[in-house]
């Protein structure tokens, strides 16, 4: 028998990931050791420490093309993109998540198992510091997703899923206010996640049938040889992509998005809908690209379908939503539906748009929801549209800004809504894709609608009685907002140093 | 004459030239995000950034003057800022880049020194103003655009900074938002503006349509190819837009309007900088408009009509700023006659560009002074005798007065009177025609510059009630007000040894010295002539003061008080065609495009509201259409490959 051979390892290239688990598994201890009045502070520093380490790290290996451990984890440019991008929008979240200023105690809730309406959960509405947990569960949902965008086997790529999965659901259940929503909205999550889940693993089981491996190389090779079984090969691919369409929210299986987005205390949602994206669309480019794109004539018409429905049912029911976190709800699937026509170009304009789109769309978003989450009375936070009416009025510069995000949401020129919009499309008419361009600006052009409608109720709409003053912001969402700011603006005018990064980064290695 | 146009590369301390307009423009964004916050040190950040820059132009300036003379240019690319397919296969793609080259430098001073002692000037006179910071912001944020009109390297990044201006403009126009008179004068500024912009943008989209760039030196070096009709609309467009920015005739109506703002405004914004912004894009484009004939002829007409039609209606003006005004419509007249004779003559205009920047921002600070210390009384009918009030702004403002009418040794006599001989040089019968325009002009200028000067400062005191006292300005106005003196008086002799040689790498070699038609000598006799004329005749009406309300008076003087009818015509040609044209298109937009749009509204959002039913927020049905959406997909994935569908 053979000595048991170890794999190579290239710690270097794992750096990221492993400061990341690292630091995780750091916080946990300090939960259990620093005393309660100094939890916050050392957990938000040491999570931050971690991010900004692990963001550096990434620099300094940015030169790295490898796959190590025995084929598991693919070190290259799209991956070391992606994680750098998730760090960033994951370090301007943690900014969010780590503001006490607005709401006493901060947005999360101070002991997860108290009971709803109950003595002790009125008391710790009333300003109680909030559960530091959420520190390490971020950073294990943020090391889970580079490590989901380096996966490459799938199985692999299913740990990380779960890995980063996990934390979200938990997260999702802690916000300070409205608890049974938030409580509601983790438990639809955790259902639907583990749901679409399993059908990955059941994909990834197809796909072992069909190729004998389950990493990317040996299924690209298995796909290249034509007296395999295509039901295999299809059944496969189809439910792996359904996996990845449910973290991508898009439709049909972008169910859970809104209700969850609404129940979510609203840094989780920013998290999510920043650097969750980032990580989905990683890993579905990296399957398509890199795996399947041997039979690529067979699944662009499919996918190509579902980017129409994406666009089509998010710009549509954005129209009639009254909530504000729906609303954005909405537009993020609708996005979703943008980012899957930049996937489907599968040329490398295709790919390098499509990254371009994601950090753009992630920091917008990171400043629409810090917005939402400043526009609150003593209830919490005022959601519904009809409180924001006027809000020009009583707060110019935040009702400027949060009109100028809508705009970049719309597409309007000058801002990276315009650019990342342009390159996807661009890419996707390279690709020959036309049909999807023709969706994706007529779509434009319906959700131009509900964000104008809010841009006009900030601005001509008489302030009502019930519009609620905007809170004055700390350090750390002040912070945010205005990298949100500077990089939608900097992408729309400037947006030709990041598209030559990933245009660089554009190579995936097999 | 063909030349290559071939800038050099930025290097060295030219290499900085971005900081020329990121200075002003990291100032104006410091005290627009600090808000009330720098209420307390805000203007002095605004004057140093302008001075600051002011020191940093000029240091670049003498180095560019040590580069030889085949190369004194700098082209610096900063980033690509507008890159669509690729160039030359009907691609577009814009540099943001810069050029420092001995035109855009000669601006930049301008710029940013009368720019420095007229924001000098202005802490003094908006020192009790509520929003002076905000004013300083403004006033920076229009620094910066201006530069960057100059600096561009391209056409893209000129009308970038066109529009900026136009922007500061508007913003400081109506500064004083609360009064109706200014809020309107701000927006007919930016809506007569906005047809001069428009040419602009459709001139540069036609040099991309046909040459399929807009960088600077290929557009030039690529014009010989194009045909005349070409070369002729791309012009009459750039024409356009340069007469809607510098006020030439038929867009000339907002400039007197544009008065409404503060004083420093109208002396930095509305005479010494922006209003030039149109003979810059004539004379930057000299290539182009050398090019054709017609086009030419077209500009000098322009500037001849614009020139005496200003002459005439400053002439029967009394609002003080008014007729500095329409006097400065006058003197752009001028520098466009000059850049439309072409040759030597864009030397000459773009001289007496800089020698009217000094005695007009001169005149205008003199007369914010007056109102300064009449309590914003601007009528001249109630002004007389000031000049042993106010010794300082007396003296300076005579200076400038002296030199805008081309007395000897002073500047504008140097900057004028070689326009009006080369006027007299062009070819048959224009001469004549445009010569005596010219000539007739100083006469004119002559006269109402005299009036305004006598009935201020000279005859019996013709006060208000309320106005009995008044005195000088404090130190801070009357320091630039000297130093701007200064430059009236001497300006014009310096430049117009050494400005012609400096410009030559930018226009060319001079060409063989045309003869006027009739003696130089001659020519220069007559013009002084005139002009003492025109200002005696002024003198002796005006000595004894005059009626303090306009009274009735013939055909001319009426018609000169109402604008010579330009407004009338305006309005009948413009307006009122305008206001059926929108009422037509409201009702076509009402009946056929709503309808359209109302339906297909309805339609999306009936099919929203259906949609959103399906929403449930039931757990299981949401997994029931995930497992619904699972079948279609492994479906349609079978069903492709295994043929069913085919």
């Amino acid at each position: 028998m053979d000595d048991l051979k170890l794999p190579d390892i290239n710690y270097a290239a794992l750096a990221p990931m492993l400061i990341l688990f690292g630091a995780a598994c750091l916080g946990v201890l300090f939960e259990a050791l620093v005393p309660r009045a100094r939890r916050h502070v050392v957990q938000l520093a040491l999570a931050l420490v971690a991010l900004v380490a692990a963001l550096v790290t990434v620099i300094l290996v940015r030169d790295t093309r490898i796959v190590t451990i025995g084929g598991a984890v693919a070190v290259d440019g799209p991956t070391l993109f992606l994680q750098g991008s998730i760090l960033l929008l994951g370090i301007v979240s943690l900014m969010l998540i780590g503001e006490r200023a607005i709401e006493p105690g901060g947005s999360f809730v101070s002991q997860a198992a108290v009971t709803v309406g109950s003595q002790k959960d009125l008391k710790q509405v009333g300003g109680q510091p909030g559960a530091t947990e959420v520190y390490p569960l971020t950073i294990f949902a943020l090391g889970g997703m580079l490590l989901f965008v380096a996966a490459n086997d799938l199985l692999t790529m299913f740990v990380a899923l779960e890995v980063f999965s996990l934390p979200l659901y938990l997260l999702c259940a802690l916000a300070r206010r409205r608890r049974l929503l938030s409580q509601e909205a983790a438990l639809k999550y955790f259902l639907l996640g583990s749901y679409a889940s399993a059908f990955f693993l059941f994909g990834v089981a197809l796909i072992y049938g069909f190729s004998g491996g389950v990493d990317l190389a040996s299924i690209h090779a298995a796909v290249a040889d034509p007296s395999r079984s295509e039901v295999l090969l299809f059944g496969g691919l189809a439910l792996v992509s359904i996996g990845l369409l449910f973290k991508s929210a898009a439709v049909p299986f972008h169910v859970w998005t809104p209700d969850v987005y609404q129940g979510a205390p609203t840094p989780v949602t920013a998290l999510m809908a920043a650097c969750t994206k980032v990580a989905a669309f990683g890993a579905l480019l990296r399957v398509l690209y890199v795996a399947f794109d041997g039979v690529r004539w067979d699944f662009q018409p499919v996918l190509g379908v579902i980017a129409v429905l994406t666009m089509l049912v998010g710009a549509v029911l954005a129209v009639t939503q009254t909530e504000m976190k729906r609303l954005l709800a909405y537009s993020s699937i609708a996005n979703a539906g943008y980012l899957l026509v930049g996937v489907l170009a599968l040329n490398k304009e295709g790919l390098s748009s499509t990254m371009f789109y994601l950090v753009a769309y992630g920091f917008s978003v990171l400043a629409a929801f810090g917005i939402v989450s400043l526009v609150r009375d003593s209830e919490g936070e005022a959601t519904h549209l009809s409180r924001w009416a006027g809000l020009g009025r009583k707060s110019p510069v935040f009702a400027a800004i949060f009109s100028f995000i809508l705009l970049a949401f719309a597409g309007i020129p000058l801002t990276s809504g315009f650019t990342s919009k342009f390159a996807v499309f661009g890419a996707a008419i390279d690709g020959g894709q036309t049909w999807l361009v023709i969706f994706g600006v007529i779509t434009s052009m319906l959700l131009a609608f509900p964000y104008l409608r809010v841009v006009v109720l900030m601005w001509l709409s008489e302030p009502g009685e019930t519009t609620p003053a905007v809170s004055i912001p700390g350090f750390l969402t002040s912070a945010a907002l205005a990298i949100g700011v500077i990089a939608t603006f900097a992408l729309g005018v400037v947006p030709a140093p990041l598209l030559d990064l990933t245009n660089d980064a554009a190579q995936f290695v097999r | 004459m063909e030349q290559t146009v071939d800038y050099g590369h930025a290097t060295g301390l030219l290499s900085g030239i971005w900081l020329l307009v990121a200075i002003p423009l990291a100032s104006a964004a410091i005290l627009l995000l600090l808000g009330k916050r720098s209420d307390k040190w805000g203007h002095w950040l605004g004057v140093l950034a302008v001075a600051a820059t002011f020191v940093l132009g000029l240091t670049m300036f003498i180095k560019l003057g040590s580069l030889d003379e085949a190369h004194r240019s700098a082209q610096q690319s900063l980033w690509d800022f507008i890159v669509v397919g690729t160039q030359g296969a009907g691609g577009l793609h814009v540099d943001f880049g810069l050029l420092f080259d001995p035109l855009s430098g000669i601006f930049v001073l301008l710029i940013t020194g009368v720019g420095s002692l007229i924001h000098l000037y202005a802490v003094g006179y908006m020192e009790h103003d509520p929003g002076r910071r905000r004013f300083f912001a403004y006033f920076n944020l229009f620094v910066a655009a201006m530069l960057l009109l100059v600096l561009g390297n391209n056409y893209v990044m000129l009308y970038f900074g066109w529009e900026g201006v136009g922007l500061a403009s508007y913003l400081l126009i109506s500064f004083w938002y609360n009064r109706p008179s200014a809020a309107t004068a701000g927006k007919k500024a930016f809506l007569m503006n906005r047809i001069g912009d428009a040419g602009l943008a459709i001139g540069i989209f036609t040099m991309f349509a046909t040459l399929g760039t807009t960088q600077y030196d290929e557009v030039f070096n690529g014009v010989s190819a194009l045909s005349g009709a070409t070369v002729l609309v791309m012009g009459l467009l750039l024409l356009l837009g340069a007469a809607g920015k510098s006020g030439q005739f038929p867009l000339h109506a907002w400039l007197p309007d544009a008065m409404e703002g503060p004083t420093p405004v109208s002396a930095l914004i509305h005479a010494a900088t922006m209003v030039t912004a149109g003979v810059y894009l004539i004379a930057r484009s000299h290539a182009i408009f050398t090019a054709n004939a017609t086009l030419q002829t077209i500009v000098v007409s322009v500037g001849a009509l614009t020139l005496l039609m200003g002459c005439i209606i400053g002439a029967a003006k009394d609002d003080i700023k008014r007729v500095l005004a329409w006097s400065t419509v006058s003197q752009i007249g001028y520098m466009f006659l000059g850049v439309g004779l072409g040759g030597a003559a864009y030397a000459l205009a773009i001289i007496h560009l800089l020698a009217h920047g000094f005695f007009k921002a001169n005149m205008f600070l003199g007369a914010g002074s007056v109102m300064h210390g009449m309590h914003d009384q601007v009528d001249i009918r109630r002004f007389g005798g000031l000049r042993k009030y106010m010794k300082w702004t007396w003296l300076t403002f005579m200076m400038g007065w002296l030199a805008i009418i081309g007395i000897p040794p002073l500047s504008g006599f140097f900057s004028k009177e070689p326009i009006i001989v080369a006027a007299f040089e062009r070819e048959g019968w224009t001469a004549w025609l445009y010569g005596l325009a010219a000539l007739l002009g100083a006469g004119l200028t002559a006269f109402y510059m005299t009036r305004l000067f006598v009935l201020t400062f000279h005859g019996p005191e013709r006060y208000t009630e309320d106005n009995k006292h008044p005195h000088e300005s404090p130190f801070i106005m009357t320091v630039p007000l000297m130093l701007l003196a200064l430059g009236s008086i001497g300006a014009g002799y310096l430049m117009s040894t050494s400005v012609p040689d400096w410009l030559e790498p930018v226009f060319g070699q001079e060409e063989a010295e045309a003869t006027p038609v009739l003696a130089h000598w001659l020519l220069t006799t007559l013009s002084i002539v005139v002009t003492l004329v025109g200002a005696g005749l002024a003198w002796a009406l005006f000595r004894k003061g005059t009626a303090l309300a306009p009274e009735p008076a013939g055909v001319v003087v009426t018609a000169a008080r109402r604008n010579l009818y330009t407004d009338a015509i305006n309005e009948a040609v413009f307006e009122r065609p305008g206001i059926y044209l929108t009422r037509a298109l409201v009702y076509l937009d009402n009946r056929g495009i709503d309808g359209a749009v109302n339906g297909l509204a309805a339609a999306v959002g009936g099919g929203s509201g259906r949609l959103r039913r399906l929403q449930t927020g039931f757990v299981r049905s949401y997994a029931l259409s995930m497992l619904t959406g699972a079948v279609l997909v492994v479906g349609a994935f079978l069903a492709i490959q295994l043929g069913w569908l085919a």
